[in-house]
């Protein structure tokens, strides 16, 4: 693999080696600030400002073909509007010009030319091709199935220690991850879902995730306590919009304690309101579809595994902000009628009363 | 078939159900005509239609996206929408577009009195509008089409509603209803497409005028000649695929089905190995197009005109290796990446070879700036765009970012709409006076070309911009704070000013079809032969098949002197061997002639008939069908099939001209 860099994901220049790439990117940046009046806009999910070798080998590869492309316009549209400017035909001007067919030399050499430009972009392009389909060494190894229309995502191997979460995903900084990436319909021991392509511009170009076969991406996030956002971009239905995901990068030690911490089972609470909001999880028939570990009855894998639900930046398949803990509005919104909230969603709307939805409120609170 | 029996066996008196019809003017007539020239005209207003309506479906978008979650539109509206646009454009506007052209133009331009098969060609047309029909009449049954024109499986199989899988009410049905439009109507428009392609290859093969060679078609019809051979080739490939597709959805097969063994790849195949040379399909007309233009208006022939018809072949035939770049993500592994990622650069260089030789047509003219020259030259620059950014797919590790965002629409947009669209603009420009004998006007013709450039450029030119910030394609809603809301903003503010440009253009067409200034027959000083008859042409194009002896042959009607000093025009008259007037005034004695006339020395023209329209009115009537169960299923399949039958019986049986009285 490519060297590893330290680079900022953040806005131009910080910490970026000044070159052709950044100058794009000034460019894009100087004409959009110019127009809107807000420089330095945020740009999530900018692939022209990769921060991981993936995205970055990706990126210089951008690099040339651009400049190629960018000189070739500029040389047919300039002798384009210069040909309509010289040969127009002045008012009064009926004469006839010289009628040439041809010419042959010229039409070789302009035959020729791209072919030898296009020949040379190939061979980096093939050889980047070859390269990120290689595995990368001592990854850390993430299955990753598409649902519609959310993520979920499971640490494999005994380092993972079982860890099932939806949406966000945390990896450790600096080491390459290995995504193998599933599709399945509701339970993830159903074959039947739908194409999605799993896309987190800055840190690599996207891989489609297709049912019925296994794919692979591989990727190394590089800054540390950065969320890189990313979000589903096959269309995979009513929801495709809404279907968004993030990798949040920690330090190696912090992702130990991640995983040490999530694998842990917690009975359930067993007084108050929480114990209330718990036991209407069972009888709401929450746990038919949510895991929640150490919760007894709580296994299906056909929605999101809600066993650190209170940690999560957001829900709904990234889509709304999570707020448990302060109003709860979201929250509400959406188990009052999720359909509503998020369109095709497999939520159904369950009918709760405001009493019910309170306690549930309470009970998630307890789920970090 | 009691009309069957009601014949009499003899051949001179034999009479269909319906009397050979006769009219020649009024609405009869159109709907029984097989007069190429009307059929283009229907085909010209049809597809103008529809682009209007693939238009408006555009600016609903535009307005969805104009901000960050709006709710003009539902997620299923959107859905519903953005396909539509989708297969709108591409199935009932450019490519009948391209149909009308070909349609009026071909049996003028190889001097020919009709297509081969006149009556095939009617069909063409009213199958055609039939599954447009068809395929819109999902407003009333459930809704339109919503997985993207592409419709990629499973998602077509599944729908897009997994919640309503568990209830298993007529949600479901309502999907299934959606895929089958889908499917049946393609379906339907394939066989209209099919048909004229066979109709356009015979028609150049057999029927050019004396000495016409292939060499000296004009380079609209070679264009043409390449395009029905893609038809020909690619209709057939997502008809298989259209028909498993239909089986998959309405009768529980599994070809593309993960969960029942099908392979959701093989759909992406089948349809790309279609879907690219459709691209072609698409753009290679406006290129014929374009070709005709940039000569007349700078008096000087097509530079490399022999580059110009081999650069078309080969894109057509590179056209067929290229569709896996539509799979990079799909994760075809680096073997399949890397090849389809070479033959797509490759293609690039027939396409630079045909920009290059337009500019070398322009270099040294006598350069015209009238309207179509400014949309011929729009797509020489604008395609030229379309063209590089699709250079930068090629480059497959990149295009693991592009594929499947904005970069992308912003790509096709700039070849399809910046290179066919515009291309189209300018050839309506430059024939219609051929057509109506009036000019369109060029004052409005020019305001419409600025708005319509304007408008173009800040749609389409900042989906660059965004795709490369990532916002992903067939999104109905994005999140705040992407950085995204001002282009798109800007995009919406520019599809706008496109459709302002399309009301001017309308306006030009009415009024300019009423009192625009008379055209003559030749109003550009052109180069080829559909310039040598009158405007509007007489049913039977020309009095006399004219003899060609060259190239550009009315050109060297009008011009003597070539190499070094300039051609001088030929006085009128002096010409020894043809006469530039030959072709219409001296033979006005002969009449155009339909049947029931007397005169046994007029020029035989095929007769009008209604059994093409009978034939296409049974065929969305059957669809309906597929879409229903029970007895009405096959009570409409039935009944559509008899009707078919009952058109395909009639019009083999039908006598070649209504008998005189």
């Amino acid at each position: 693999m490519r060297g590893r860099r330290p680079r900022a994901t953040g806005t131009v220049g910080q910490g970026r080696p000044p070159g052709i790439h950044s100058l794009v990117r000034v460019a894009f940046l100087a004409v959009a600030s110019l127009l809107t009046g807000c420089a330095g806009e945020d740009l999530p999910q900018d692939t022209l400002a990769p921060a991981g070798p993936v995205a970055q080998a990706q990126d210089e590869l951008w690099n040339i073909v651009f400049w190629v492309a960018l000189a070739v316009f500029v040389i047919v549209e300039t002798l384009l509007i210069a040909v309509l400017v010289r040969f127009r035909a002045r008012p009064g001007d009926d004469s006839i010009p010289k009628q040439t067919h041809g010419n042959t030399r010229l039409e070789v050499i302009w035959t020729i030319i791209p072919a030898l430009i296009l020949a040379v972009i190939a061979v980096p392009t093939v050889q980047l091709i070859f390269e990120l389909s290689q595995p990368p060494e001592d990854a850390l190894e993430v299955r990753v199935i598409g649902k519609q229309y959310w993520w979920e995502f499971e640490y494999l191997g005994d380092e993972g220690k079982g860890v099932i979460t939806a949406n966000e995903l945390v990896v450790p900084v600096g080491r390459p991850v290995r995504l193998t990436l599933e599709s399945t319909g509701q339970a993830t021991s159903d074959p039947l879902g739908v194409i999605h392509s799993f896309w987190v511009p800055k840190l690599a170009g996207k891989q489609d995730v297709v049912p019925g076969h296994q794919r692979h991406l591989s990727f190394t996030a590089e800054e540390e306590g950065t969320t890189y956002s990313g979000q589903c971009a096959e269309f995979c239905g009513l929801s495709h919009a809404n279907m968004r995901l993030a990798v949040l990068a920690v330090s190696e030690a912090d992702f130990e304690e991640y995983l040490d911490s999530h694998s842990t089972a917690s009975e359930p609470p067993s007084s108050g309101d929480e114990a209330r909001g718990a036991q209407l999880f069972e009888e709401r028939q929450c746990v038919g579809c949510h895991a929640v570990s150490g919760f007894e009855g709580a296994e299906a894998r056909i929605g999101p595994n809600l066993t650190f639900f209170a940690e999560r930046e957001k829900f709904a398949g990234y889509m709304l902000d999570n707020d448990i803990n302060d109003s709860a509005d979201n929250v509400r919104a959406w188990l009052k009628n999720p359909p509503q909230v998020k369109p095709g969603s497999q939520m159904p709307n369950l009918g709760l009363s405001d009493q019910d939805i309170n306690d549930l409120i309470i009970y998630l609170r307890t789920l970090q | 078939m009691a009309t069957i029996a009601e014949h009499d066996t003899s051949m001179t008196t034999r009479r269909g159900a319906f009397r050979r019809p006769t009219a020649t003017t009024g609405w009869v007539s159109w709907l029984t005509t097989v007069d190429h020239k009307k059929i283009g005209i229907l085909y010209f207003v049809t597809a103008f239609f529809f682009f209007l309506v693939g238009g408006i479906e555009a600016l609903l978008i535009r307005v969805q996206l104009m901000r960050p979650e709006m709710e003009f539109l539902t997620a299923d509206q959107y859905n519903q929408i953005f396909t539509m646009h989708g297969l709108t454009m591409i199935f009932f506007a450019v490519m009948p577009l391209g149909a009308a052209f070909f349609n009026y133009l071909l049996p003028l331009q190889v001097g020919a009195r009709d297509v081969a098969f006149p009556r095939l060609n009617a069909l063409s047309y009213w199958v055609f509008l039939a599954a447009g029909i068809y395929i819109y009449s999902g407003i009333f049954l459930g809704g339109l089409p919503d997985g993207g024109w592409f419709n990629y499986a499973p998602l077509n199989i599944i729908g897009p509603n997994p919640g309503d899988l568990l209830d298993a009410g007529s949600p479901v049905a309502e999907h299934v209803g959606r895929m089958v439009l889908y499917s049946v109507g393609l379906q339907i428009a394939g066989i209209a497409s099919l048909a004229s392609s066979l109709n356009f290859i015979v028609t150049i093969l057999n029927m050019r005028a004396p000495g016409m060679t292939l060499m000296r078609m004009p380079i609209f019809t070679w264009m043409m000649f390449i395009t029905s051979f893609l038809i020909l080739f690619a209709m057939p490939v997502i008809g298989i695929a259209l028909w498993q597709l239909l089986f998959d959805v309405r009768f529980g097969t599994n070809f593309f089905n993960p969960a029942g063994g099908g392979d959701p790849i093989l759909w992406q195949h089948m349809f790309w190995i279609f879907g690219h040379p459709e691209v072609y399909i698409l753009i290679l007309p406006a290129f014929g197009i374009v070709s005709e233009i940039l000569p007349v208006f700078s008096r000087k022939p097509l530079f490399g005109y022999t580059a110009m018809v081999f650069s078309g072949i080969a894109i057509a035939f590179l056209g067929w290796g290229v569709w896996a770049h539509h799979m990079f993500a799909a994760g075809l592994g680096p073997v399949a990446n890397s090849a389809f990622g070479l033959s797509t650069m490759f293609i690039a260089v027939p396409t630079g070879v045909k920009i290059f030789n337009w500019l070398g047509t322009l270099w040294g003219g006598r350069i015209r700036l009238t309207t179509p020259l400014l949309f011929a030259t729009g797509l020489v620059g604008m395609f030229t765009i379309g063209g590089l950014s699709g250079v930068t797919h090629a480059v497959v590790p990149h295009d693991y970012q592009q594929t499947d965002t904005y970069y992308i629409v912003a790509h096709f947009h700039y070849v399809l709409f910046g290179g066919a669209i515009f291309g189209l603009f300018a050839g309506t420009y430059f024939w219609f006076p051929k057509v109506t004998g009036r000019l369109l006007n060029e004052s409005l013709g020019k305001i419409h070309f600025v708005l319509m450039f304007i408008g173009f450029n800040l749609t389409f030119g900042p989906m660059h911009i965004l795709g490369l910030w990532g916002m992903p394609r067939r999104i109905y809603t994005y999140a705040d704070g992407m950085g995204w809301n001002f282009w798109n903003m800007v995009e919406t503010v520019g599809a706008f000013i496109i459709a302002l440009g399309i009301l001017v253009f309308m306006v030009n067409l009415f009024t300019s079809a009423r009192r625009g200034a008379v055209a003559g027959n030749d109003p550009w000083d052109a180069r080829t032969l559909e310039w040598l008859t009158t405007s509007p042409p007489p049913p039977h194009n020309y009095d006399m098949v004219p003899t060609v002896t060259s190239r550009d042959e009315l050109w060297h009607r009008k011009y003597v002197g070539e190499g070094e000093s300039p051609p001088v025009r030929v006085p009128a008259g002096a010409s020894t061997d043809h006469d530039p007037a030959d072709a219409a005034a001296p033979h006005q004695t002969l009449p155009a002639h339909g049947p029931g006339h007397e005169g046994h020395e007029s020029i035989h023209m095929p007769s009008p008939s209604y059994y093409p329209l009978v034939a296409a009115v049974g065929m969305p009537i059957m669809g309906w069908g597929v879409m229903l169960g029970g007895a009405m299923q096959v009570a409409l399949l039935v009944l559509g099939g008899l009707i078919t039958f009952a058109g395909l019986f009639g019009w083999v049986l039908e006598p070649s001209a209504e008998e005189t009285h």
